[in-house]
């Protein structure tokens, strides 16, 4: 028991005083996750809307494809991307795997999906005859389109959680492309594997603390959007 | 005091208007002329092509056959479209409103033309006088009852003062209390406003009170145009008939002529009717219920009622303010009576009255020789 309440005595002092290198490992976590977040949006909610607003043969196929990429493995990522960023690889040449763009990409790779699988599901739930209201208020389809995305906006917040949400808090594809390399390209998530694997448990635990809030943090947000949407 | 039709320009026409679906037509209107100022109804079963109709009027719904000329320049794919679409503005049976006050509701369409704030506001106010919604300006939307949420709805459309007003069905999920309050405002709105419209109902009262012209359409035809008056009165076919509430229809022949009048057999009876029918000819004779006069007096002297039948009375059904009364006079017949005539006539099932309806009031669909 001495272990633990060393170890969370230890990570409140880490903590408190703003340790350098625990900082570091936050902020590169937030920068990595936030910018792999934020491009998985982009691509997430614009192929999300135009899927789930057009009819094509096959759109069904194409639908379970998001779904299903929804629940891709992080691992199974971590080893696509690291497939294709190896020195002989297709796309060797970057020579960046191992670095933390190497990181974002495979974050991307793991957050497009379920911010696209969402937005379609939030674009499909609103009433079929609003699109047709909206034209026939006189909008053009671009201001349709914008006017659905904001019908939408709660939905489409808990799609941004939920990216950010899955991304900050994965090890495997992280640590595979990442090579956890000190002050370079550790994050929260490997950082900890490492540290709990040599016992250096304060750090671990304080690094646990930061990604438990950041987790109870999304939660928070997310909470709040489904009490929003509750029907009155 | 509604405005007679003829008088004004046409603001649409249409000509060979077909819509396809899976290889069924779905929709098919060879010609028809809207004037400006006239409230057209559309009335119909489920299914008829109402929705496909206004849909494919506003150009919501493509692809289709044919074309739609306003105020007598086609309407082309592209930008005539949106030019031609901003002049119109259309109601669907759900408000359909936008998760926002209700002021960002009826201020939407404008917003979307990029409208300034100061004219934005002043026309929302406007119509928030209009519809008595003022109260409601900063509730969400979301809160408002259903009738609230079509008074929205409607204003939110007046608000972009359309040339063409298209409503699909606007009071159907309404309670009765709020639907008469809701049609009473819109009659008045829209003569106030001159503003053409153009709706869709399966009330054929509904359609009766607000419109100045009515079609009837069924499986994606329009099967009689005229006014009110006309298609109630004089339906062009049995199924019209049923449809706009005529409740007697028989089926006779034709066994003497009498001038202007003829006289048809139907069930061992005779009927005297007004029309060109000739002799031997099979006629379907039509009588509204609301034409035939019940009475419990041995004889109906100093009438002009030509059709007088002894009948059983064999069902009463209560439809609120009158009566629907079924009736055997050798063929079937119903009338209307007041709770009031009822009463004071002691009208029950199995007793026997006289029926009797004028001759001008029978409607006569001729179906020639057989």
């Amino acid at each position: 028991m001495d272990l633990i309440f060393e170890g969370i005595k230890k990570a409140f002092f880490l903590l408190i005083t703003f340790d350098p290198e625990v900082m570091r490992i936050t902020l590169l976590s937030l920068g990595v996750s936030g910018t792999a977040t934020s491009i998985s949006l982009l691509i997430g909610i614009s192929v999300g809307t135009a899927v789930a607003l057009s009819r094509f043969p096959g759109k069904r196929f194409v639908v379970s494809l998001i779904n299903t990429g929804m629940g891709l493995p992080p691992v199974v990522v971590g080893l696509f991307v690291t497939i294709f960023l190896w020195r002989n690889g297709p796309l060797g040449f970057f020579g960046i795997l191992y670095t933390p763009s190497a990181m974002i990409i495979a974050q991307t790779v793991i957050a497009t999906p379920i911010v696209m699988g969402i937005t379609l599901a939030a674009i499909q739930q609103l009433p079929q005859k609003l699109q047709l209201q909206i034209l026939a208020l006189g909008a053009t389809r671009l201001q349709m389109v914008w006017i659905l995305l904001k019908e939408a906006k709660l939905p489409l917040l808990a799609a941004v959680m939920a990216g950010f949400g899955g991304v900050i808090s994965e090890v495997g594809a992280s640590i595979m492309v990442g090579g956890n390399i000190k002050g370079y390209s550790r994050v929260l998530t490997t950082a900890t594997v490492m540290e709990t694997s040599r016992g250096n448990f304060d750090i671990a635990i304080a690094l646990g603390i930061i990604l438990l809030l950041l987790a109870y943090f999304i939660n928070l947000i997310l909470t709040q959007i489904q009490q929003r949407e509750r029907p009155r | 005091m509604k405005m007679d039709a003829k008088d004004c320009k046409p603001n649409i026409e249409i000509k060979n208007l077909e819509v396809k679906r899976g290889g069924v037509t779905i929709l098919n209107v060879p010609s028809l002329l809207i004037h400006a100022g006239e409230i057209l109804a559309l009335i119909g079963p489920n299914g008829a092509g109402k929705t496909t109709f206004l849909q494919t009027l506003s150009y919501l719904l493509k692809p289709f056959q044919g074309e739609i000329f306003f105020r007598g320049k086609k309407v082309e794919a592209n930008h005539s479209v949106l030019e031609y679409r901003r002049k119109l503005a259309m109601v669907f049976q759900e408000p359909l409103l936008f998760d926002a006050t209700v002021f960002k509701n009826v201020a939407s369409g404008l917003k979307i033309r990029g409208m300034k704030k100061k004219e934005i506001d002043d026309r929302v106010m406007e119509q928030f006088g209009r519809f008595g919604i003022g109260h409601l300006g900063h509730r969400s939307a979301k809160t408002l009852s259903g009738g609230e949420a079509q008074r929205t709805s409607l204003a939110r459309a007046f608000a972009l003062r359309p040339e063409i007003l298209f409503l699909d069905e606007p009071f159907s999920s309404l309670d009765p209390p709020t639907r008469d309050s809701l049609i009473e405002d819109l009659e008045h709105i829209l003569q106030q406003t001159r503003t053409t419209a153009i709706f869709a109902t399966h009330d054929r009262l509904e359609a009766l009170r607000l419109s100045n012209r009515m079609a009837v359409m069924n499986e994606g035809m329009i099967l009689q145009i005229g006014s009110p008056e006309e298609v109630m009165n004089h339906p062009v076919n049995e199924w019209v008939a049923s449809f706009v509430g005529v409740e007697t229809i028989l089926t006779g022949k034709v066994i003497k002529r009498n001038g202007g009048t003829f006289i048809a057999s139907i069930g061992g009876q005779v009927i005297e009717a007004v029309g060109d029918a000739h002799f031997g000819e099979t006629v379907v004779l039509c009588i509204r219920p609301e034409n035939v006069t019940l009475s419990t007096r041995p004889s109906q002297e100093g009438t002009s009622a030509r059709n007088v039948f002894s009948g059983r009375i064999t069902k009463i059904i209560s439809l609120g303010l009158y009566q629907k009364v079924h009736l055997q006079c050798g063929f079937p017949l119903v009338a209307y009576v007041t709770n009031h005539s009822l009463e004071e006539l002691s009208l029950a099932e199995e007793k026997e009255v006289k029926a009797s309806f004028k001759a001008t009031a029978v409607t006569v669909i001729r179906k020639g020789e057989s």
